[in-house]
């Protein structure tokens, strides 16, 4: 039994999310190899081999892996995934857009976010935004899975010394080419790794009062995240979403501004260590998942709180 | 109220446009919160409020958007599901879709053998555009799009939240993690809905006595010639665990307090 990780990472660094993943299949049991596919990425590969648990890393360079673009990604896993019996690879957005496309491939079912690892078949998975967890089995000789990085501590980055092998391209399938990014740029810390993360919804009202949202994130050293209605009405942008649909996050403190408290919303946040929830609505149904409600105008209260915090 | 119809489009032109082949799920509603059923063997859908999945409702939208803007031809959507799934294809007929076909199972129908069973349809159908949601808010599995474009060998526009219909490729906006990304991809072309797409328009009443005149076709996967097996055995569902109940604090004081000495987080 060996599984097959495939790193995330933008050519220079891995993404701690590898780290989730590799730690899910830690859980499974058996040998682990990791494939870093990408274009000059020979210091992730280094930075892969040194990760706890793996035994073999397997590294491919060419420009048309450079973006992880499925339709080149998908064949050179298909290629490699008969000598495994799992595949697995963080549910980022990278993630769960590159396993499905290989599971068809392969002809077998993908088992999405998984969050618990019952046997080598065997898993349990969030479903309904989360409300009901399902425990599936699959029948299939190959198990393509996608991690749900909060459910799975990450492995050490050092302590392993797997072996390097480098491998040959697979070609460019010609259906796609990697035009532009406009990443959000940040000093705070990332939202997916935050022990701390401060989130405004609606309730803020406009893009300007969101500063009072990153004054408070500023004051604990927070991530921002958002709602979805705050990032629909332009106050973030749109990778700051929390929810069922955007981001799913599980800090040691998160705290809810201006936000109700939607089924999709507590999708993304309720496996928080210590939730606080501050709304003027005190029927809101964020105080259902709150460790800490304040009721009050967050007009006041959070500018308030960070005073308090100062003190 | 009633008055003449006018189609909006001319439909002789369909036919040398770009057709556009669109999923929609029937699903359970979005404001309705699911519950396992006491046994344990499933979700209990027994009287609750079923909807079109809220991505599916941008596909269409999006589809109708570039028919309106002359970027493509006839609009045919496609169920997969009971017989009950012929009220999303009227849904999405009356929102605008020319034509829907019912691919009818009353047997579970997980996203492989959904994508298996489009990919028969867009054989036979030969549309230059496929969209879908980006994910199904029952099952959550954010897979039949991508799955999909893997069967076909088509490229795929996931997560969309802008699409741009050139010559031949497109171009594609998507939602990732660290902000937006775009990508080329060669046409025909599979594209699945993020939430900030488009925002769909509201179904008008004329147009949902329009709609019941729209040709549904009704097909079996055995027809399809698709075998649907699930690979995933669903051997029990729980609820997750409750959060323990919370406290109100009184004010900012008392919760910097509790956050330093009880909850020892800051
Ligand atoms: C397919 C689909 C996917 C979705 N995915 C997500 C998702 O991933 N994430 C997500 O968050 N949502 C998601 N949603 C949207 C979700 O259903 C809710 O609409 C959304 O979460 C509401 O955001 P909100 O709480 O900021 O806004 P509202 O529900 O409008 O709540 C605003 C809150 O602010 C409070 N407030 C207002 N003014 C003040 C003030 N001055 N002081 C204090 N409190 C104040 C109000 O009392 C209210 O409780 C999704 C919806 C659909 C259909
Ligand atoms: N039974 C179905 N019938 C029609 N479309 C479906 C069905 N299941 C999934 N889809 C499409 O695939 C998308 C993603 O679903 P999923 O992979 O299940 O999360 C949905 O938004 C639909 O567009």
């Amino acid at each position: 039994m060996t599984a097959l990780v495939i790193a995330e990472h933008n050519n220079k660094s891995l993404n701690v999310a590898t780290l989730n993943a590799i730690a899910a299949a830690a859980s499974i049991g058996g040998e682990i190899h990791v494939l870093v596919a990408g274009q000059d990425c020979g210091a992730v590969a280094q930075a892969a081999a040194q990760v706890a648990g793996v035994t073999k890393v397997l590294s491919v360079d060419a420009p048309h892996y450079a973006h992880a673009l499925a339709e080149n990604l998908a064949p050179l896993v298909v290629s490699l995934a008969p000598a495994y019996s799992h595949l697995l690879v963080a549910a980022t957005t990278s993630g769960k857009n590159v396993m499905p496309r290989i599971a068809a491939l392969l002809d077998v079912a993908q088992l999405s976010d998984i969050i618990e690892v019952k046997s080598a078949d065997t898993f349990v998975r969030p479903i309904y935004a989360g409300n009901v967890l399902a425990t599936v089995q699959s029948v299939d000789a190959i198990k393509a899975i996608t991690v749900r990085t909060t459910a799975f501590d990450p492995v050490a980055t050092s302590g392993g010394s797997a072996a390097i092998e480098t491998m040959a391209a697979g070609p460019d399938a010609g259906l796609s080419q990697f035009v532009g990014e406009e990443l959000t740029k940040s000093s705070r810390p990332e939202l997916a790794a935050a022990d701390i993360i401060v989130s405004g919804g609606r309730g803020v009202g406009s893009a300007e009062n969101f500063k009072i949202i990153e004054a408070l994130a500023d004051k604990l050293g927070a991530a921002v995240g958002a709602s979805r209605a705050a990032v629909d009405a332009g106050y973030v942008p749109n990778d700051y979403q929390v929810g069922q649909t955007g981001k799913v996050v599980a800090p040691q403190l998160y705290v809810a501004i201006g936000i109700s408290g939607a089924i999709q919303h507590l999708a993304g946040m309720k496996d928080s260590k210590v939730i606080v929830a501050i709304n003027k609505d005190e029927e809101a149904p964020i105080f259902q998942v709150a460790d800490y409600g304040l009721v009050g105008d967050l007009f006041k209260e959070v500018p308030a709180l960070v005073d308090a915090l100062g003190k | 109220m009633a008055g003449i119809a006018i189609p909006h489009v001319t439909y002789a032109n369909l036919e040398d446009e770009m057709k556009i082949l669109v999923a929609v799920k029937r699903a359970i509603d979005y404001n309705v919160k699911a519950r396992p059923k006491s046994d344990g063997t499933g979700v209990d859908l027994a009287n609750v409020k079923m909807s079109m999945n809220p991505f599916d409702e941008i596909a269409v939208e999006e589809a109708i958007r570039l028919q309106e803007a002359g970027k493509a031809g006839e609009i045919v959507v496609v169920s997969v599901g009971t017989a009950a799934c012929q009220e999303t294809l009227r849904t999405a007929m009356a929102m605008g879709a020319d034509r829907g076909i019912l691919v009818q199972s009353d047997d579970e129908v997980q996203p492989l053998a959904v994508a298996k069973l489009l990919k028969a349809i867009v054989d036979k159908e030969q549309p230059g555009l496929v969209i879908l949601g980006k994910q199904a808010i029952d099952d959550d599995s954010n897979q039949t799009g991508q799955m999909l474009a893997g069967l076909l060998g088509w490229g795929q526009g996931t997560f969309a939240a802008k699409v741009e219909i050139g010559d031949g490729s497109a171009n594609v906006k998507r939602e990732v993690d660290g902000g937006i990304q775009t990508i080329a991809l060669k046409l025909p072309l599979v594209v699945t809905a993020d939430l900030r797409l488009n925002e769909p328009r509201y179904v008008k009443l004329p147009n949902i006595m329009k709609a019941k005149k729209k040709p549904l076709d009704t097909v079996t996967p055995a027809d399809l010639g698709v075998d649907i097996a699930p690979r995933l055995k669903l051997l029990k569902v729980t609820e997750p665990p409750a959060r323990a109940g919370g406290v109100k604090v009184a004010d900012v004081n008392e919760l910097v307090a509790k956050l330093r000495n009880e909850a020892k987080v800051i």
